[in-house]
């Protein structure tokens, strides 16, 4: 096939990835999109396939390989481990642009200076994302501390190692033959990905894994420029666009710069600095008790945190839910954007208990409405309903977005026990008036629950 | 193709890229984030052309890159695909 005939396929796959991304503006539409932008990545690689000179027993090789893992994963990873997998997959990304790059480097002869900038872009940020990514998973699986890892100088270090691959860049393109620059440049890459995201934890994972999901798309564009491929830098551009609108989605639903969320190590915040808040008494209810107001009830807002994850009790909430609904009651979800670990993963949790998308309303449409509600039922939620970040100006939370559990009439907090959140914050919700603890595990509560309307 | 033409096509789709997700509810950002997982293994179609080097090196680098982008692709396509499957809507969902 000639190069021209293969760059009519690459605009075409352009324009399906671009079709599929717009079907992704709506729930009906989001699976056929994703189906179209499969169609464009099926179309180029089948065009690629057909130009000259490819060793196929390699490629076949890497094919079934990498196929089968992506097929395995795909089908195993459970709804709640879906940000690790997105950790680990951005990770895979940020590997193949650095070994394109790298690659691509070691078979030019006679490199062009530009030509060498893009090849370090592409080495430099497919190095630390996939680093970075893989210390994420670590963290979002639990493999290891999720906490924040803060050190004094910490910045002076990273901007040290992020000069010193440029000092490689500088160095190897002045004497492209020597090629220990570019072995430097590979190591401080990888290094530069793990010091970026050790004092980032907590909370913070939302934004750490939209921020290396834009890096992996980033790392694909460089890719492209290094090797002159016009279809990997506008798929490469799309991504890098999505992940940072999904990082200042996240930063701005926190109320904190990126900059704040890359370098000051959220979470290690010292409570004790701050006044003592309204510390009152804690009002346990049983499950029991909690059924009659449930019967009475006729609208409830059930409000979601990663705690449902862990508790995996997405199911049995459905199962509430429709037992709310047969006794006349109208239940909505509301999802803060960052509620669990990673941008849109309550949704996806819920949408797995079968329930439908039309429930789960944002933020900023339950605020107004919150009064109206006889009932809330936080699970496993726990800075995202802080009234802190609305009044106590110390917390560190204070002029984040919230949503305002408490002014619903009744507030039902389902929690394993008075441990902080997360961020390791006061909750003043919990002394409230109106509010009643629900201790234990969220889907035995739930249980009892739905136990007591049968 | 020239560089400023490269470059004029980056920025391009940058802008446009903004113009889009822009428009994807929050509810879907969890499958967005796996979909554009899947489109950054387009990087897949730089590295086959790589694999197919006479340096041994350099197919090796190339084929590792294939691996690790076709991961990428099918998991990523496969696994949003099963999200989204999931996402259903109240009125005559099921048809119960």
């Amino acid at each position: 096939m000639s190069t021209e005939i293969i760059d009519l396929v690459y605009i075409v796959a352009a324009i399906l990835f671009i079709v599929g991304l717009k079907f992704l503006g709506s729930p009906a539409t989001a699976r056929k999109g994703n189906a179209i932008s499969s169609i464009g990545m099926a179309i180029a690689v089948i065009a690629t396939l057909f130009s000259k000179g490819l060793n196929f027993e390699l490629i076949i090789g890497g094919f079934v390989i990498g196929g089968l893992i992506g097929a395995v994963v795909a089908r195993k990873v459970e709804m709640t481990s879906m940000p690790e997998m997105v950790a680990l997959f951005n990770g895979f990304g940020g590997l193949a642009s650095l070994f394109v790059g790298w690659s691509v480097l070691m078979a030019t002869s006679s490199p062009e200076i530009f030509f060498l900038v893009t090849v370090f872009l592409s080495i430099l940020i497919g190095g630390l994302t996939f680093t970075g990514s893989l210390l994420a998973y670590g963290k979002l699986s639990e493999r290891i501390s999720g906490r924040p890892f803060v050190y004094a100088g910490q910045r002076i270090v990273n901007s040290g190692i992020l000069l010193a691959v440029l000092a490689c860049a500088v160095l190897f393109i002045q004497n492209p033959a020597d090629q220990n620059w570019l072995y430097l440049a590979v190591g401080l890459s990888l290094l530069l990905g793990i010091m970026f995201v050790l004092p980032i934890g907590g909370a913070d994972m939302p934004v750490v894994i939209s921020l290396l999901n834009s890096f992996s798309g980033i790392a694909a564009a460089a890719a492209g420029f290094a090797i002159g491929n016009i279809l990997l830098i506008v798929a490469g551009s799309l991504v890098g666009a999505s992940g940072i609108i999904l990082t200042s989605i996240m930063c701005k639903a926190m109320n904190r710069s990126l900059s704040n969320v890359l370098f000051s190590g959220f979470g290690t915040v010292s409570t004790s600095a701050g006044p003592v808040i309204e510390q009152g008494e804690v009002k346990p209810m049983s499950a029991d008790d909690a059924y009659y107001v449930l019967e009475a009830a006729s609208s409830v807002v059930v409000i979601p945190g990663y705690g449902m994850a862990v508790a995996q009790a997405q199911h049995v909430v459905k199962e509430l839910q429709e037992l709310l609904e047969h006794n006349g009651a109208e239940v909505v979800y509301a999802i803060h954007p960052v509620a669990g670990r990673m941008p849109g993963h309550m949704n996806v949790l819920l949408a797995e208990a079968d329930v439908p998308y039309d429930l789960l309303l944002e933020m900023d449409q339950i605020n107004p409405r919150m009064e109206t509600f006889d009932v809330a039922i936080i699970i496993g939620a726990n800075d995202v309903v802080n009234p802190a970040a609305r009044e106590v100006e110390s917390s560190p939370i204070y002029g984040m977005p919230v949503i305002n559990a408490d002014q619903a009439q009744t507030v039902f907090v389902l929690k394993r026990s008075m441990a902080s959140g997360f961020a390791g914050i006061d909750n003043p919700l919990f002394f409230k008036e109106n509010t009643r603890m629900l201790f234990g595990d969220a889907k035995e509560t739930l249980g009892n629950l739905v136990k007591a309307f049968d | 193709m020239d560089l400023i033409n490269l470059v004029f096509v980056f920025v391009l789709a940058i802008f446009l890229g903004f113009e889009l997700i822009n428009k994807v509810p929050s509810t879907l950002h969890t499958p967005l984030m796996s979909g554009s997982n899947a489109i950054s293994g387009i990087t897949l179609v730089g590295a086959l052309a790589l694999a197919g080097s006479d340096n041994e090196l350099v197919s090796m680098l190339g084929a590792a890159a294939v691996g690790f982008a076709t991961i990428n692709v099918i998991g990523g396509y496969m696994v949003t695909d099963r999200m989204l499957a999931m996402f259903k809507k109240k009125e005559g969902g099921d048809g119960k």
